[in-house]
């Protein structure tokens, strides 16, 4: 056992890669699908019907089916229909629109629950349209979903171990590539979990900082 | 598309509605075992529990099912592909079905305990006449939800060599040229599956709330 840690801990180079990836994926991942989710949220909020009824079904359909078929699709189907990309571009790209869909519906729920008030108070002082929407809007109900957003973000982290099966050189893909080139199932495989358990635990311990942040200056 | 590939489509649809049912069926008693053993504060057990939860929680379901059907072996416990699926989706299901169901405990009004043992309940009787019959209820849309998330990621399984619905999708694909048709009847597929079990909870509720008049 301690033999299988210690051929594990020679190749940490390749699990510590794999590590970066991951993290470098998930973070680009977060911010990208917070960028996305913005319009549609508020596509989902929209006077119009169409609209509202188009975004409505993005959002629902891609609650409906599984992180690793969109992946898929992204991957393999895409590029009949002439859009190729590279594996690394095709994961990240499968996790921000995956993820921004979910983001969407929380701050959504967000601006429902909003104080009819507030936004009321923006609108008499001339905010309107997108302005309304960066200014009045968006900054509460992005503090106030933090907890919910802190989740997301790791399940986008876990949803990243998925593009293994697409040959994204992320963590797990690393623990399997050492596990069968030494056979080290044990001790590859436990070392990623707990690289992933840190991960999201850092993930917890920054929203719960961001949140002290926010309390302390309101 | 053929007959044929729509007949394996369907396979992949029983494996992975299958599957995620016994995975369900054995992680949320587990779960509930797990919240009462953090509930009552089992000395050693509790500490134990919590830390279970918090890894399982942060482990992705792919590298569990690899972790588990690689590594068992080589502990010596020789393990086939079906069980090892099994024992993924329960153990990663048993942890977030132990928070649900530890909120709903937490929840749960000390004077009903207490009442309860001064009408001479055991903590058992008491468990299953009082507790019981309140916190299913509360818990159910929290334990839906949690399966429907389950059977988003059953597809993991598919790295122990199970063929689910996503990898029959993926093998016609392969065999066709054309992968977009049978993504899309994948994707069909699985919202078929998760509207099932949205309604089924729907339909235990108003059950519910017909016969005791609240849900």
């Amino acid at each position: 056992m301690i033999n299988e840690f210690s051929i594990v801990w020679a190749h940490k180079e390749r699990l510590l890669v794999g590590f970066g990836n991951t993290v470098t994926l998930s973070l680009l991942a977060t911010v990208a699908a917070l960028a996305l989710a913005s319009p549609i949220t508020m596509a989902l909020m929209a006077q119009r019907r169409p609209v509202r009824a188009l975004a409505r079904g993005l959002v629902d359909g891609m609650r409906c089916i599984p992180f690793l078929l969109l992946a898929y699709i992204v991957y393999y189907a895409l590029p009949t229909l002439g859009i190729r990309f590279d594996n690394w571009t095709a994961g990240l790209c499968a996790l921000v629109i995956y993820n921004a869909a979910y983001i969407a519906e929380i701050l959504r729920g967000a601006w429902a629950s909003m104080p009819r008030e507030h936004i009321e108070a923006g609108l008499a002082f001339g905010f309107s349209g997108l302005k309304l929407y960066r200014r009045i809007i968006l900054p509460p109900i992005v503090l106030a979903c933090m907890p919910v957003l802190g989740n997301q973000m790791i399940q986008i982290i876990k949803d990243s171990a998925f593009l293994t099966i697409i040959a994204v050189p992320e963590l797990t893909h690393e623990a399997s590539a050492i596990q069968s080139m030494y056979y080290v199932p044990f001790a590859a495989f436990v070392s990623a979990v707990v690289l992933y358990w840190v991960l999201c635990r850092l993930v917890e311990l920054a929203v719960a900082g961001v949140e002290r942040r926010a309390r302390a200056r309101r | 598309m053929r007959a044929y590939d729509y007949l394996s489509l369907l396979q992949g649809t029983a494996v992975t509605v299958s599957l995620s049912l016994v995975g369900i069926g054995l992680g949320v008693p587990l779960g509930l075992a797990l919240a009462l053993v953090r509930w009552s504060g089992v000395p050693v057990l509790a500490r134990l529990v919590a830390a279970y939860v918090s890894v399982l929680r942060a482990t992705p379901l792919v590298t569990l099912a690899l972790l588990v059907f690689f590594a068992l072996p080589n502990v010596g416990v020789p393990i086939d592909p079906v069980p090892a699926a099994l024992l993924t989706l329960a153990m990663n299901t048993s942890a977030f079905n132990c928070e649900i169901w530890r909120a709903a405990l937490n929840d749960f009004p000390r004077a009903q305990l207490d009442a309860a043992t001064a009408a001479g309940m055991t903590p058992w009787l008491g468990f299953r006449r009082i507790v019981f019959p309140q916190i299913w209820r509360i818990s159910l849309p929290g334990l839906v939800n949690e399966m429907t998330l389950l059977i988003k990621s059953s597809p993991a399984i598919a790295v122990v060599g199970i063929v689910d619905i996503t990898r029959a999708a993926v093998r016609i694909g392969a065999q066709t040229y054309e992968p977009l048709p049978p993504f899309l009847a994948a994707t069909a597929l699985y919202l078929l599956v998760v509207f099932g079990f949205v309604r089924a909870q729907r339909s235990i509720e108003t059950h519910l709330d017909r016969k005791f008049g609240f849900a």
